[in-house]
């Protein structure tokens, strides 16, 4: 059983027990425990279910590479599933549950899917799920989604707040080891601005672990050294538990610091997303060892070496009283020394090795512990626990030697460099074959943008894995000469073993796993190598190796050995999966930050914004903008709230709130040539006084915007753009300005926000003008499409007399901080006239009457001008505007394409949205053929019926015509092709 | 998240500041240009992986549109310049000239 020692453990405080519950199950552990230190210290070594066989798991791993210790941690608004126990701190109340399980974590159903695992090779899916057809929809796919996923959603809104945050420096160092630890101080000695983080809660990593002795002293005391020196130094920053997540473009790094995982509710943000610029990347991110592929690795009570060390010397926990270390290097006796000492019992050493030398060996076989060269393990025995191993040679087939009874078995397959952040930015990797890993090339580094290396690897990361060796190599990557000196036993050569024993039949490769999350076993990666899969990234989509929440960490070297051997190809030709980030998962909440909630993302409110929210306003977003939908009085819904407005502005009058149009001014010696480049139609002879519409096209020829432009000045105009429009305009503006027609005198101003815009429209409208007193508002002073200055019950206003609705209009324009008074008087002296607000709603019933376009309903980025009947706003006689060229394209003539019409129902009512008509046929895909669609439908509280506005093949040609259209739901209606004006023809009620 | 200097402002901008703005020193065809040409013009991109020549805009700083020199493939700058001429600076091409040898020309 695993249990906690009497004595030891470096990192837990004895005197401050903290109690949690697993699975509701009641447990005490101790302050700086992990929890997956205090599950062992409290003999928990089941801790979940895999994947697709729901086999028994248990921990192997000590930090951020764990496949399997996963669970539910938290509740309610702090619940959060599919945790790392490992790298999870424990707290006083912390509370957790397995995952992956139906109904219990020790009696599972799904594991009968692990009987059945001859029948659930790898490519299982794309075998199985083809036929028959049907079958898909109603039978595999809500079977595949039931047992898909671990862990469970969180159904809460997140209780937590996080924050990100900006930094810059010359040398970002991650990993917080030695290596780390000591670049930091040669580069904090040299003055550079450094950072230094360490994903942990501790500084240190290994060394002390491994007892290392550094310049004469215990890495410890050296490491408690180094910390306090670099404290002391103003131009270093450092930062524990921050996890450097991905590395970007010219130094551009991501770390996610976990600020309160381990104390919530305390008012601090859970965790901080830094976003750093740095000049220069040093990772010295260690190494990470693999497990070895035998029979039955994956039953719980198997670890990796180094991590039953580091549990037996951080936090004095012993996974098991019997312990098995199987090997192919000198590190894993370290383990079995440590244990030993410890008091407890390793029966055997198995090493893979012939011949087996060195100090450790030696020092092992002294504390008479039996070393057994050239051994494997056959098969571990046990289902939810480890209880014995059997033996065999390594270089046989697997036939058993002995068996031993045990309870648990630590293995070491030899080391990886964390070569992640140097992978990010497009760091390229030499194949050790020494060491068996692949390790950075120096010479071909991820590259900043002057050329030079972005990043530089430092210690175990760079390949060297004696502490000698990564301090040597820590300094150098700093720029430093001088490297402490750490001794420690001379090591033997690793030998590379990546199937235990080498020969192993079939039946005992079933049972070998390589990813333990995603249950893809060696002979999995070798079935899918039969089948054809060369590519390593193939195979890994094929066989989900790699592709579970730890990416592959333990899973990829292994696996790719196995695939390279059953290829016969080197390694290094087979190549790595692509290491993208984040290194290890970053939760959502840190990635949106403070972006949440009301702060989601900017809102622009017009100056009378205030009003309408005081008049009970709905408001519909147009980009940014808030705008009334419409106002609805105490019982009306939003759709009678829309007729009455739309009523009342036909029959007395009407205000909106129309300040959200884009206003940009266009000024210079220049200006007019400039409008009549950007406009379809003419600007530059537009009288001064006058107003006139106008169409802006892409070079494609396709409407793009539109709107009213007024003549201010000799030599300004103001245009007038969609409220959604009116950025993406200017920026157009700018960009043929700066870039094609640089030499042309022009100048630009996006006023937009400067001005409150309101219309008063309706047959009233006049009256309510006069009533406020001022300029001369009649039809001979300021006719239709003219625009005056002058002063209005005491505002400085600029009226343009322009309409968008059909009726009598005024858009009256005044400084922003007016806006708010004006409208307040415009209320007050309509009062008697029937004067109502309208929003937007009434507004797009108001123009649809009158067969007016709307830019994103009539257009999507297909539609010519010539399309909408527009043809009228388009010049004959200018030799170039943008997008005549894209419109002289014969296509764009074809009296093939959909055209502007009407379109109405036989009997009145109104044509659901997104309806569209059919034409016999099918197309190329064999998908119907479509002559038509709905663009704009509404019910016509003026007329009391439907009307509707669509693009139809032929356009108007065929007014009179009933087509067939077919509703989203499939059903059919009878609709008839007219005219796309439906309320005053002539214009008459506008121009009075 | 490139960084790029801002030859107007002298910003070293953050990719956040900037909008792309797709490739640079394309010639505008216009009414009556030949199919091939406007087509060239509309569609035809070179995307090159190497030396490549950029439109952006300092769109959160300045305003102003500028070009770049970079390789797509190293992140590499070469240098960024105003965006009013037609062909590259002389100096830039010569950098790219001593940095990539092998380099065909922007043409």
């Amino acid at each position: 059983m695993s249990t906690r020692l009497a004595k030891g453990g470096r990192l837990i405080d004895r005197a401050a027990p903290q109690d949690f519950t697993f699975n509701g199950k009641r447990l005490r552990g101790f302050k700086g425990d992990t929890l997956a230190a205090a599950l062992l210290a409290n003999d928990q070594m089941l801790v979940g279910r895999s994947f697709k066989y729901h086999r028994p798991r248990g921990i192997v791993a000590s930090g951020a590479e764990e496949p399997n210790a996963l669970v539910n941690m938290g509740e309610g608004g702090r619940f959060e599933p599919n945790q790392r126990t490992t790298t999870t701190e424990l707290f006083d109340g912390l509370t957790c549950t397995s995952q992956n399980h139906f109904p219990s974590l020790e009696f599972d159903i799904g594991v009968l899917n692990n009987y059945a695992a001859r029948f659930l090779p790898a490519g299982f899916y794309y075998k199985t799920f083809i036929h028959p057809r049907a079958a898909w929809k109603h039978v595999f796919e809500p079977i595949i989604r039931q047992s898909a996923g671990l862990g469970k959603v969180p159904k809460d809104r997140d209780a937590d707040r996080y924050e990100q945050a900006y930094a810059f420096c010359d040398l970002l160092i991650t990993g917080g080891g030695i290596a780390g630890l000591q670049a930091a101080l040669t580069a904090g000695k040299a003055g550079k601005r450094v950072w230094l983080m360490e994903q942990t809660a501790h500084w240190g990593g290994r060394a002390p672990v491994d007892g290392v002795e550094i310049d004469g002293t215990p890495a410890e005391a050296w490491v408690k050294n180094a910390v306090q020196a670099l404290e002391a130094m103003e131009n270093v920053t450092m930062r524990l538990r921050c996890m450097a997540a991905g590395s970007y473009d010219h130094g551009y790094v991501l770390a996610d610091e976990k600020v309160a995982d381990h104390t919530p509710g305390d008012g601090r943000p859970r965790h901080r997303l830094w976003r750093i610029r740095a000049g220069q990347i040093i990772a010295a991110t260690g190494a990470i060892e693999r497990p070895l592929s035998f029979a039955g690795n994956d039953i719980p009570g198997v670890m990796l070496a180094a991590a039953m060390r580091d549990y037996l010397v951080n936090w004095a926990v012993a996974p098991g009283d019997r312990t098995v270390v199987v090997t192919n290097n000198d590190d894993a006796y370290r383990t079995a020394i440590a244990l030993k000492e410890a008091g407890l019992e390793v029966p055997v050493i198995l090493d893979a090795r012939a011949t087996v030398t060195g100090d450790l060996p030696a020092k092992a076989r002294a504390l008479g512990i039996r070393v057994e060269a050239g051994k494997a393990i056959a098969k571990v025995k046990g289902g939810k626990r480890v209880t014995s191993v059997a033996i065999c040679a390594q270089a046989g087939q697997g036939a058993v030697l002995e068996e031993i009874a045990c309870d648990a078995v630590a293995m070491s397959g030899g080391w990886s460099p964390v070569v992640h952040l140097w992978s990010h930015c497009g760091g390229k990797l030499n194949w050790d074959a020494a060491q068996a890993h692949f390790a950075p090339d120096p010479a071909r580094p991820p590259l900043n943008h002057d050329g030079s290396a972005l990043v530089v690897t430092a210690g175990a990361a760079s390949g060297v894995l004696l502490a000698g060796d990564v301090l040597a190599n820590a300094t150098a990557a700093a720029g430093g000469d001088v490297a402490p000196v750490a001794s420690g036993p001379v090591e033997a050569a690793m030998e590379p073993v990546w199937v235990m024993p080498q020969g192993a039949t079939i039946d005992l490769r079933m049972k070998m796993w390589l990813d333990y999350q995603n249950d893809v076993k060696v002979s999995d990666v070798q079935l899918a190598a039969r089948e054809g899969y060369s590519s390593v990234e193939h195979t890994k989509r094929y066989t989900t190796l790699g592709m579970a929440t730890d990416q592959g960490k333990l899973s990829n070297i292994n696996g790719l050995a196995v695939l390279a051997d059953s290829l016969s190809s080197p390694i290094p030709q087979v190549g790595t999966t692509t290491f993208r980030p984040p290194y290890t998962p970053v939760t959502f909440g840190a990635l949106a930050g403070e972006a949440r909630g009301d702060i989601f993302q900017p809102l622009r409110q017009t100056p009378i914004h205030a009003w309408h929210e005081a008049h009970n306003a709905y408001f519909e977003p147009v980009g940014l903008w808030r705008r009334p939908y419409c106002y609805p009085r105490p019982g009306e819904t939003h759709e009678q709230a829309v007729h009455r407005e739309v009523v009342n502005t036909r029959t007395n009058v009407g205000l909106l709130d129309a300040s959200t149009l884009g206003k940009i001014i266009v000024k210079g010696p220049d200006a007019g040539k400039f409008l009549d480049m950007l406009y379809t139609n003419v600007m530059s002879n537009l009288g001064i006084g006058k107003c006139r519409y106008g169409l802006m096209c892409s070079e494609q020829g396709f409407l793009s915007d539109d709107g009213v432009v007024a003549r201010i000045d000799e030599d300004t105009w103001l245009c007038h753009t969609t409220s959604g429009g009116a950025d993406r305009i200017h920026a157009w503006m700018e960009d043929w300005l700066q870039c094609e027609w640089w030499d042309w005198q022009v100048y630009t101003a996006n006023v937009t926000e400067q001005f409150a815009q309101i219309a008063v429209v309706g047959p009233n409208a006049r009256k309510v003008l006069e009533k406020l007193g001022g300029m001369d508002v009649s039809k001979e002073a300021l006719p239709f499409m003219q625009w005056a200055d002058g002063e209005m019950g005491g505002f400085r206003v600029r009226a343009y007399r322009i309409s968008f609705s059909g009726e009598l209009s005024y858009e009256i324009a005044v400084p922003a901080s007016e806006g708010r008074a004006f409208w307040d008087a415009l209320v007050t002296a309509g009062a008697e006239f029937g004067m109502m607000p309208y929003g937007t709603e009434g507004l797009h019933v108001l123009r649809a009457e009158k067969g007016f376009i709307m830019i994103g309903d009539e257009t999507d980025g297909t539609v010519i001008p010539q399309d909408l009947n527009l043809g009228w706003a388009i010049s004959k006689k200018k030799a170039d505007y943008l997008g005549k060229r894209g419109q002289e394209r014969p296509f764009l003539a074809s009296p093939d394409r959909w055209k502007l019409v009407g379109l109405e129902t036989l009997d009145g009512s109104v044509i659901p949205d997104g309806s569209i008509a059919p034409a016999p046929g099918t197309n190329a895909n064999g998908q119907r053929n479509t002559q038509g669609r709905v663009t704009s439908t509404y019910y016509s509280p003026t007329l009391k019926r439907g009307i509707a506005m669509g693009l139809v093949k032929g356009g108007l040609s065929r007014v009179g015509e009933t087509i067939e259209m077919t509703r989203l739901d499939g059903s059919t209606l009878q609709v008839k092709i007219v005219d796309p004006v439906f309320y005053d023809k002539e214009g008459e009620k506008q121009n009075v | 998240m490139l960084i790029l200097e801002c030859p107007y402002c002298g910003v070293k901008a953050e990719e956040t500041e900037l909008a792309p703005g797709g490739e640079a020193h394309l010639k505008r065809f216009g009414p009556g240009s030949p199919d091939e040409d406007f087509e060239a013009y509309m569609f035809a991109r070179k995307n090159p992986k190497g030396v490549h020549f950029e439109r952006w805009r300092h769109a959160y700083g300045c305003g102003k549109w500028f070009l770049a020199a970079r390789c797509t493939a190293t992140l590499e700058v070469f240098g960024t310049y105003p965006a009013q001429t037609t062909e590259p600076p002389a100096d830039i091409v010569a950098k790219i000239m001593a940095k990539r040898p092998d380099w065909k020309g922007y043409k």
